[in-house]
């Protein structure tokens, strides 16, 4: 399930991305982890490194799988969530809170609001389930 | 496993599914006088014939064990004890391949993890894989591994001359294509304080071998400098280190070195004529996912026993093979093994031992050339177990000599691999080779030289 929030955004990818001040937040969704199961280990990338929508900006690695994690804006990396290198659990147990992955500073705002909203990304998280996978 | 062949009518089956009339047709593609060649084979043999033909070609070899050899340049002649073999053949060992339900074979992920230890608490790292081909193809995956570290974005690797001429070269083809360039062992001169100034933002990593191929053991102090510079801008710095030399000289994990890497053949595996060979690779834990290669790991089961798992395999071809940190996996199970019963039947204070035998033998044996008229020894001190000699002729001549007068192999002839020393031989002394056969040879080289 997404988050009941006015600044949140989806990508198909299943990361989220919220909208602060000039800045987003991003992390992966409640799908996400659920599907990923438990996590272990989340590489993070460089403060200043810059990354185009689409591109793989770190990898969550869980028991049983490992996935990329995608930006779902072009951006700069501003601040990273150190927290998760002690402990990557957070981010199933907080995904949308203390599970945050990394700090944007958009390129391009128009990006943010062509993200899917709460309601848009429940629909296509239904899809993927009725496919049977993600 | 009974074997079980296809049916004709499966093959007919098979044959229809793709769409040719016979299993000839496979083979359209190959010319039609190259297709079914005539061999000229001998008449068949019995079973005696064939193992005395066998034996009359193998009896061609010289063999290390039945000469004097002074040959190492890389592959290396020490004493194996007894029980080195007696375990390594047992069957359980011996004809297990690859387990790809790796966990029901909890001998073989035990073996790989006792060996890992072994070479984790040898180099001073905090982890070491199950191992690669050899040490060649180690050093090729540090430089790999350093330039995922630095996720790609730097494209320069420094090598010290003081490399194996031959890893140097493996590195260079695993690396053909990729944008890295490997610079700083083309001239030989190139000291370590030269390397170090050729350092940058845009280097991955530093790669030094000590004992050098020349057989100098670095100082300690200028490694820890070394390593403090290749910190500095951001590198890591990769240490190829003869696994002997560890019994008496520092481990390069006490230095800084950020990946440990080598030839592990000296560790109870045979020369095997140049192969196989193992290659050992430890890092540093904050490296591992980097890492490339099989990894066994220690848990415990369901009722709390202790058992083993192949663990982070998430860095492995078969998982994400895009993403891999290497599409090699293979290790060399079997002769890390050997090195594992090797270490184990040595222990702390035998390994020692071996390495102190092999630095007082090759000093004595340098001393003892360096008083010949016409040979002089070009090796700075401390060395470990091998060192240069300029010869008063060339050294194939030199060496051709020594075995069809003196039964004794020669060193390895430097004048391919390192143009600036002209008529010079690098000298191989271990624990195997008796003061006695040290003086015969002594005596040896004044002769043919004469």
């Amino acid at each position: 399930m997404a988050q009941n929030s006015e600044n949140m955004r989806y990508a198909k990818s299943h990361e989220w991305a919220r909208l602060e001040g000039e800045t987003i937040v991003v992390g992966i969704s409640d799908y996400a982890q659920e599907s990923l199961g438990d996590i272990v280990y989340v590489e993070l990338p460089e403060v200043d490194e810059e990354y185009d929508q689409g591109e793989a900006f770190g990898v969550v690695e869980s028991v049983k799988a490992t996935s990329d994690i995608y930006a779902p804006v072009g951006g700069t990396v501003l601040e990273v969530n150190e927290a998760l290198g002690d402990d990557p659990a957070v981010v199933n147990q907080d995904p949308y809170g203390e599970g945050w992955i990394v700090r944007f500073q958009m390129h391009d705002p128009t990006q943010y609001e062509g993200l899917l909203d709460e309601a848009a990304y429940d629909e296509h998280v239904q899809e993927e389930k009725a496919k049977g996978g993600h | 496993m009974s074997y079980t062949p296809h049916t004709t009518a499966q093959r007919q089956e098979m044959l229809r599914a793709i769409g040719v009339e016979e299993v000839a047709d496979l083979f359209a593609d190959v010319p039609a006088d190259h297709r079914f060649p005539t061999l000229e084979l001998p008449p068949p043999l019995s079973e005696m014939e064939v193992l005395a033909e066998l034996r009359e070609l193998a009896s061609w070899n010289a063999a290390a064990h039945e000469y004097t050899s002074f040959l190492g340049a890389g592959a290396y002649f020490h004493y194996v004890p007894s029980v080195v073999a007696a375990i390594v053949g047992r069957s359980e060992f011996y004809s297990a391949y690859t387990p790809y339900q790796a966990e029901i074979s909890q001998g073989t992920l035990q073996v790989a993890f006792e060996y890992q230890s072994m070479i984790c608490a040898l180099t001073g790292m905090e982890v070491a894989n199950a191992s690669h081909y050899d040490g060649g193809t180690a050093l090729a995956e540090s430089v790999i591994m350093a330039h995922n570290i630095a996720r790609g974005k730097r494209s320069r690797v420094l090598l010290s001359p003081t490399v194996h001429p031959e890893y140097r070269e493996v590195a260079r083809t695993y690396l053909q294509g990729t944008g890295i360039d490997l610079l700083g062992d083309a001239l030989p001169s190139n000291d370590l304080e030269e390397l170090a100034g050729q350092l940058d933002k845009n280097t991955s990593c530093l790669v030094v071998q000590s004992p050098t191929f020349l057989g100098e053991v670095l100082d300690p102090q200028r490694l820890r400098q070394l390593a403090e510079a290749v910190h500095a801008v951001g590198a890591v710095l990769v240490v190829a280190v003869d696994p002997i030399s560890l019994g008496l000289f520092v481990p390069p994990g006490e230095i800084g070195a950020d990946i440990v890497l080598g030839e592990g053949q000296a560790l109870g595996n045979a020369m095997n004529f140049g192969g196989p060979f193992l290659g050992f690779f430890a890092c540093r834990k904050a490296h591992v996912r980097r890492m490339a290669g099989r990894l066994a790991g220690q848990t415990v089961d369901v009722d709390g026993q202790r058992g083993f798992v192949l663990t982070l395999s998430t860095r492995e071809q078969h998982i994400r093979r895009e993403k891999a940190s290497s599409n090699i996996c293979t290790n060399q199970a079997l002769n890390a093994l050997t090195a594992a019963v090797y270490l184990a039947a040595l222990g702390r204070c035998g390994l020692r031992r071996v390495a102190e035998i092999c630095y007082h033998r090759a000093h004595y044996a340098a001393q003892q050339i360096g008083k010949l008229r016409g040979f002089e020894v070009l090796s700075p001190r401390p060395f470990f177990k091998e060192f240069v000699v300029r010869c008063p002729l060339a050294v194939a001549e030199l060496n051709e000599r020594l075995l069809e007068q003196h039964a004794i192999i020669g060193g390895f002839d430097l004048s391919a691999t390192h143009p600036h020393l002209k008529d010079c031989t690098l000298l191989c002394v271990t624990e195997a080779i008796a003061p006695s056969e040290i003086d015969r040879f002594v005596q040896a080289l004044a002769e043919v030289a004469r």
